[in-house]
């Protein structure tokens, strides 16, 4: 924070509004939990969600009942929505790890206010991704296979397949993500055991809280623990999406089989995560009162992490492109001609558009500090990952190496459902969170409070809504 | 502030949190135990049939072949359960007013078979074929124990998959000639090792682990 008068770098808003006391913070989040009448926007919009979780559910007993025959899926294309779905979901939750563990190593402390519910984010991500593969193996039941565990048929999972390392790249996140979340909650459960007025909660928030009373040594171990965790997570953050990625990049497909998968996979997932935690974050500060924490100074350096993962990106897009036609290989070249002209080229121009024309804008001081066009931009953002993934699954496999065999593919209304309910999951998972669990790390935040009155006057922001 | 937890919930939390690990391990272990357990692999069970037929009389006792039964082991999948006709070839002369023999008579006599419980039977997402077994020199008891020491027939081993691999990855060590394939008096100890190098090089022996051997 080099917000002190006179200092070349200007960063522009505080991370922290004005006139805020370490009583005034810890008012402010906890009684977003504790207050007893609940937010009839809350109602309608856990609701709503929890309607479309419904749908998930009735898409779930379908494909048991009948088999992935309910699906689209079919020769030549075996994969489809649910690897499509399963990439997009494990991408967003990236931006958590990084917010949670690299910012934290570097120490920005702007990370401060968004940290907890980004890793909220990551985790139910996470476990809507989860969903997909273990629905795509046929046999939800016998998914246990996948572990290296002793066994009567004496055998192991095959560990040269990247579909394995993919097991213990997403259960490896999952575990740290949750630890990670967890840990951090832990002091924060305390303020709110001692604050609950009813004896469930006192109960339910003082077992989470694990007995902690605040004490040096406490405090000790906590900064320790928390230390190490983000020292693990820092590599996940890298090397989940980089095995994702070998899924494709490890099968011979045109379009799949490339150097430049993992990064190009790892920026996606990043520029993915920011743009699901500012989708998140501006209704969320809104809604809540909240403009304090989640200041403009927030939701500018978010855009700035997300041009820059979207210049990654757009270079990964511009070098598929530019080695399809400089391998001198007619299959690649016939890939890229494919994508841009062939059956799918919606697909692949609407990910031009919302994956590289439009993020563009961020370049734009003023359209980083207007409220509403980030949140459009992000919403277009979400939908052009989407796309990505689709565009990679889909005109690939599509059309291979053998014409013969080349055919079209589509989801089919259970896919779209199977797609629609994890989203009403995510909904409803992030609803009781911020019901439940304080969306915002008190007591790191009220390690802001000193910069609170330093910092405002050298911004000359005006929010614009 | 008053306290919301009596002291002994240190201990309890503390042994809940550090005994999770041991739960859980006991659990798998416990399952792993289960499913290898005679209960579920019903090894050295033996099961009640219709007719309590005993392989230890017909074989041991009177000497009878396993072929003279089970006719089609050396040319099909299937070894074969015998028809009732077999039964009668000897039962309608001897023992052929017996009480027990009571089910054999009546499905003869209204040529129903005898609906006798099956001891071996593999899923059928496995292949198994027993022609090739035997003429690679794989004797009956090798698989199926000491039938003429079972007076009602038992599986002797597991059929799981890890006891197939079990002789799959290395079949040499199970080998016997050719002509001692039906002898129930044949021992394993009976062929030094070389002898067994010998056989399996006749017989043309290689470990066979490709998944589509027994899953087609």
């Amino acid at each position: 924070m080099q917000q002190a008068a006179g200092n070349p770098r200007d960063l522009g808003p505080s991370v922290i509004g004005p006139g805020h006391d370490l009583g005034s913070v810890t008012d402010k989040i906890t009684s977003i939990v504790l207050k007893r009448e609940t937010p009839r926007g809350w109602w309608i919009g856990l609701g709503v969600c929890l309607s479309l979780a419904g749908v998930l559910l009735i898409a779930i007993v379908k494909l048991l009942a009948d088999g992935v025959g309910v699906w689209g899926l079919n020769v030549p294309v075996g994969w489809g929505f649910a690897i499509i779905n399963f990439v997009w979901w494990i991408g967003i939750g990236h931006a958590g790890t990084l917010i949670s563990a690299i910012l934290l190593l570097f120490r920005q402390e702007w990370r401060t206010s968004i940290n907890r519910f980004a890793e909220a984010m990551t985790i139910f991500a996470v476990m809507c991704a989860g969903i997909f593969p273990l629905l795509h193996v046929g046999r939800p039941w016998l998914a246990y296979w996948l572990l290296p565990y002793p066994n009567t048929m004496a055998l192991w999972p095959q560990f040269r397949s990247p579909l394995l390392w993919d097991v213990f790249a997403v259960s490896t996140y999952a575990t740290v993500s949750l630890l990670f979340w967890y840990i951090g909650l832990i002091p924060d459960f305390a303020t709110l055991r001692d604050r609950a007025k009813s004896k469930p909660f006192k109960v339910a928030y003082g077992m989470l809280a694990l007995g902690w009373r605040g004490a040096a040594r406490h405090w000790e171990r906590y900064e320790t623990a928390y230390l190490l965790l983000a020292g693990l997570a820092t590599p996940l953050v890298v090397s989940v999406h980089t095995v994702v990625s070998f899924d494709f990049a490890v099968g011979i497909i045109p379009g799949w089989h490339a150097t430049i998968m993992p990064p190009y996979f790892v920026a996606g997932a990043i520029y993915s995560g920011f743009a699901m935690v500012m989708t998140l974050a501006i209704p969320l500060r809104a809604v809540f009162g909240l403009k304090d924490f989640i200041t403009m100074r927030h939701l500018q350096n978010m855009a700035k992490i997300i041009l820059a993962t979207d210049l990654i990106v757009a270079y990964g897009y511009a070098m598929e492109a530019f080695f399809a036609w400089y391998s001198g290989n007619k299959y690649e070249s016939g890939m890229m001609w494919g994508r841009m002209v062939g059956p799918y080229w919606w697909a692949y121009w609407s990910l031009m558009l919302c994956n590289v024309a439009i993020p563009q804008l961020l370049w734009f001081k003023r359209v980083r500090s207007n409220v509403l066009v980030l949140f459009i931009i992000c919403l277009i953002v979400n939908v052009g990952m989407w796309l990505e993934r689709f565009v990679i699954v889909v005109t690939s496999l599509s059309r291979d190496f053998l014409p013969s065999s080349w055919d079209m593919y589509a989801g089919t209304k259970w896919d779209w459902m199977l797609y629609i309910g994890t989203i009403g999951l995510f909904g409803t998972l992030v609803f009781l969170f911020i019901r439940f669990l304080p969306m915002i790390s008190i007591f790191e935040m009220r390690t802001l409070v000193p910069k609170s009155e330093a910092g405002t006057e050298a911004s000359g922001f005006e929010e614009v809504e | 502030m008053a306290q919301i937890f009596h002291p002994s919930f240190n201990t309890l939390s503390r042994v809940s949190i550090f005994g999770a690990v041991f739960f859980l391990g006991a659990a798998v272990w416990g399952w792993d135990r289960l499913l290898r357990s005679p209960y579920n692999t019903q090894v050295n069970v033996a099961r009640e049939q219709p007719v309590p037929f005993s392989h230890k009389h017909h074989v041991a006792g009177l000497g009878i072949d396993c072929r003279f039964c089970h006719t089609s082991v050396e040319e099909s999948a299937f070894a074969g359960i015998p028809p009732t006709k077999t039964c009668m070839g000897c039962h309608s002369l001897v023992w052929k007013d017996a009480p027990m023999l009571e089910k054999i008579r009546e499905s003869y006599r209204t040529d129903a078979p005898v609906e006798w419980v099956r001891v071996h039977d593999l899923p059928d997402f496995a292949y198994f074929d027993h022609s090739i077994h035997v003429s690679k020199g794989i004797g009956c008891t090798t698989c199926h124990g000491q039938v003429d020491e079972m007076p009602l027939t038992w599986r002797e081993n597991t059929l799981n998959m890890d006891w197939c691999l079990s002789c799959h990855r290395d079949p040499e060590v199970f080998v016997r000639d050719r002509a001692d394939v039906f002898s129930t008096e044949w021992r394993p100890d009976d062929v030094s090792a070389e002898e067994r190098a010998e056989l399996a090089e006749r017989y043309h022996l290689e470990s066979m682990t490709n998944c589509s051997v027994c899953h087609r």
